[in-house]
């Protein structure tokens, strides 16, 4: 790719205003053929909106000018980017999964023979592009009979098949596990070699590291800058999108902090499937991560302590008491809280206020005879709540969906730790929050181990367990693999953690800092 | 566009007020005796028994649940209620506790089979609809059955300070179920059930006992209207009594702007839900439609109201 070739994409001058929000302001962006061009911000920085621009679902404010191959070009609708060679693989798949694979690729181009669907056509048409990226499945195969990575490539192959010539992918490795990461890099690269544009969202750094030539920037719906392969780092990129330097982004450097007795002390838990004979201690005033790769157990684990999931074995005990935890309200009572990495589907009620979600916990124990709300109270914790955590919202009145995810994550910690727990553990606490919220919520953490809480962390981000963690667990295949850190000796090093996590050895391993992506 | 919105607020607490309302004037307009004290108590009173049935289908449907077994329920209860009136003196009073026991005692046997054994709660109370339905008739060994001089009949033709028994006894319903939604710990859960089960779950809430009580409120409201029926009636047939009132009851909640989804809705809503299909009822007899087209029109309006709440809903969701 050189410089002086004409971008196959162009923006400039991008608006869109929403009744009341300017979403994008003059925002530019240019993508050249064969590049993998990723696009980083927080969230509501206004990737999305205007990835939704280039693929017909909004309309730019007038004034911006699209160009592709040089010559101005209108998006209507989806079908007119369909036609300028764009196609977009969302987060959320947009397969149907009770058709095949090729009635997929197929759907609303169906080749016909008079009045009949010409199914001989459709099914060697779609073999030939599955072919060309290595399908293991055919045509005929239901699609919802497919993994999510295997759907993900049907989604390719119907970009293919439509001839895109520039595909915009968002997010399309958070429902996969490293090796079909791996598998979807390889892939994205030998797209971009066939002179492909692609233009990458991603929230996670090593992703950005690895898989981008160029990687541009937006911030409060503004563009910020483009950094080329040899600029990025990521300092530089969080200076960007935070439009400040973030110090001590995890905990104050290299501070540990002062474990005291054993808070909690699990044995020899299982469920005979997915989580065999597993032990664990964690001190009060420790923050213990938990690593592992996808489907290692971390989170079948935590549910099973916490009485989510019906064990088959083994026992918990708090402060040296046997507690016998049969459902999660049990946990509760004994001072054990458990934040799901499933915000939306596991965690908050979208449709109830504020109040209700921070308060749901302590109804019952606030209440007074009768089981009649303390109203006074319940209001005062919310309040309280909205202060200490910094919840953006204009009032505990409001509901819960209409917050963003960092603000929805604070209002779920905060019914947890209305509890004053004992122990805390926290499931992926960062997943799908932005980098503000980020940050915030590792203060929250660090400032709950001072306190003397016993804190488990479970994160799929390395970079976050390392940061945050006095001690990590590593998880492989249902079982508790090793520990480094603490009394172990071991440094809390990537290379260390996933070693046990892959069962590889970090001499065998060829580029330790990469494949930890997933 | 504050304007507007401002509009849409107040329409969002009014709910199906507005309805009610041009329902009401349409049938002032159409017939001079719609508007007269006796007519509307008499409108009070036919919508107090749905209005009852429809505050235990709230709870229910609430949880994302529905309860189709309350006509079947209300009719073996009202069976229990009148064999019961027949004890001697004082202790036909019996009745009442006894009914609406007979109620409980149903509506927890659906909630076990909904809480416990998971099963859906289409399927279950599709199922009881049917089984307490025969249960009713076996009560009677398939006969009506009268009591004359029944003690507890003040409660189906009498009034305190004017206003009938029956009426009372609804709004008082509607009271307390108001109290027991917006003011209880049982009230948070049961919107929290319906909202996301696994969230409850996961804050502590025992799903199963929500649901328990919730199909347990429903029987036993089912069984307050056997009561009520019963005195009215000063008899109960084990065939008839009842059929179909579960629809009537669902569609008031439905008409009140609660979603089958689950965790969206209130009590008031269904109240004035009650009210529009007591008034349409009323309306369309004394404007002498025939009872063909009256089951038309009702059925129409229904649909139209929920489309039209829709409407609104989606109107205000958009930014």
């Amino acid at each position: 790719m050189s410089e002086a070739q004409r971008p196959i994409l162009e923006m400039a001058a991008i608006s869109k205003t929403f009744p009341g929000v300017r979403a994008l302001q003059d925002v530019k962006l240019a993508a050249h053929a064969g590049e993998i061009h990723a696009l980083m911000g927080e969230n509501g920085a206004g990737k999305s909106t205007l990835m939704k621009i280039l693929s017909g679902a909004y309309q730019a404010d007038p004034g911006g000018e699209i160009r592709i191959d040089g010559k101005p070009i209108t998006i209507s609708g989806p079908l007119s980017a369909k036609d300028a060679g764009i196609a977009v693989i969302y987060q959320e798949l947009s397969l149907s999964p009770n058709l095949t694979v090729a009635e997929n690729i197929y759907l609303g181009r169906e080749p016909r023979r008079g009045l009949l669907i010409d199914r001989a056509a459709m099914t060697a048409g779609c073999a030939e592009v599955l072919n060309r990226l290595g399908c293991s499945f055919g045509p005929r195969t239901m699609v919802g009979t497919l993994s999510i990575a295997e759907q993900q490539m049907v989604e390719i192959a119907r970009a293919l098949h439509a001839r895109a010539r520039i595909l915009i992918m968002d997010e399309p490795t958070t429902a996969l596990s490293s090796r079909e990461t791996d598998r979807l890099f390889a892939l994205i690269r030998q797209l971009r070699d066939a002179g492909m544009a692609i233009l990458y969202i991603s929230h996670r750094m090593a992703e950005i590291y690895e898989l981008s030539d160029r990687c541009s920037v937006l911030r409060d719906g503004q563009y910020v800058g483009t950094l080329s392969r040899a600029e990025l780092s990521a300092e530089r990129l969080v200076a960007m999108m935070v439009g400040r330097d973030l110090q001590g982004f995890y905990k104050r450097a290299g501070a540990t902090h002062h474990a005291g007795r054993v808070a909690m002390a699990v044995s020899d838990i299982g469920d005979g499937r997915r989580v065999r004979n597993a032990n664990l201690v964690v001190h009060e005033g420790e923050v213990l991560g938990i690593a592992g790769l996808v489907g290692s157990g971390r989170t079948e684990l935590a549910r099973l302590i916490f009485g989510a999931d019906r064990k088959t074995s083994g026992e918990v005990r708090i402060d040296d008491r046997l507690v016998d935890i049969r459902q999660p309200r049990d946990a509760i009572d004994a001072g054990l809280v458990y934040l799901t990495e499933d915000r939306k589907g596991c965690g908050l009620f979208l449709d109830m206020s504020v109040h209700d979600n921070v308060n749901l916990v302590m109804f019952e124990r606030d209440a007074r005879g009768l089981g009649v709300l303390d109203r006074k109270l319940g209001w005062t914790r919310a309040r309280d709540a909205i202060a200490a955590l910094g919840i953006r919202v204009a009032g505990a009145e409001v509901n819960v969906g209409a917050l963003s995810g960092g603000n929805q994550q604070k209002v779920l910690l905060s019914r947890l730790l209305e509890t004053k727990p004992r122990v805390l553990i926290l499931d992926e606490p960062t997943r799908g929050v932005d980098i503000g919220a980020k940050s915030e919520i590792y203060r929250i953490i660090d400032s709950l181990a001072e306190s003397g809480v016993a804190v488990v962390v479970i994160s799929s981000e390395l970079p976050e367990i390392i940061g945050v963690s006095d001690r990590v667990l590593v998880m492989r295949e249902g079982v508790i693999e090793g520990e480094v850190g603490g009394a172990t000796g071991v440094a809390i090093t990537q290379e260390a953690i996933m070693a046990l996590a892959t069962g590889i050895r970090p001499t065998e391993m060829a580029s330790p800092g990469l494949a930890l992506a997933s | 566009m504050k304007m507007s919105g401002q509009i849409q607020g107040l329409l969002k607490t009014l709910g199906m007020l507005p309805v009610l309302i041009a329902v009401c004037i349409g049938f002032a307009l159409l017939s001079d005796r719609f508007v007269s004290m006796q007519n509307l108590s008499i409108v009070a009173q036919q919508a107090s028994i749905n209005l009852v049935l429809a505050a235990g289908m709230t709870f229910v449907i609430l949880t994302a649940g529905i309860d189709l077994s309350v006509g079947s329920v209300l009719a073996a209860a009202a069976m229990i209620a009148v064999i019961a009136s027949k004890l001697p003196d004082a202790w036909g009073l019996v009745g009442i506790p006894l009914g609406i026991a007979t109620g409980v005692f149903f509506g927890l046997l659906n909630g076990a089979l909904i809480a416990f054994l998971r099963l859906p709660p289409f399927i279950v109370t599709l199922g009881s609809l049917t089984a307490v339905r025969g249960v009713a008739r076996l009560l009677g060994d398939d006969t009506t059955v009268f009591n004359s001089d029944m003690v507890f009949a003040f409660i189906g033709n009498g009034a305190l300070f004017g206003v009938p028994w029956l009426v009372i006894i609804a709004f008082a319903v509607i009271l307390v179920s108001w109290f027991v939604l917006r003011r209880t710990v049982l009230g948070v859960h049961i919107y929290s059930v319906g909202g996301n089960p696994n969230a409850a779950r996961l804050s502590g809430v025992k799903v199963w006992r929500v649901l328990l009580t919730v199909y347990g409120i429903s029987g036993g409201l089912a069984g307050l209207g056997g009561v009520m029926v019963s005195a009215k009636l000063f008899a109960a047939n084990g065939l008839q009594l009842g059929a179909s009132y579960e629809l009537d009851a669902i569609a008031a909640v439905i008409l009140g702007g609660t979603s089958f989804v689950g965790g969206i809705g209130s009590i008031w809503g269904t109240l004035i839900g009650g009210f529009i299909i007591a008034v349409l009822t009323n309306g369309l007899i004394l404007v002498g439609i025939s009872d063909i087209w009256q089951f038309i029109i009702k059925g129409l309006v229904i649909i139209g109201a929920v489309a039209l709440d829709r409407y609104r809903l989606t109107g205000s969701a958009r930014t």
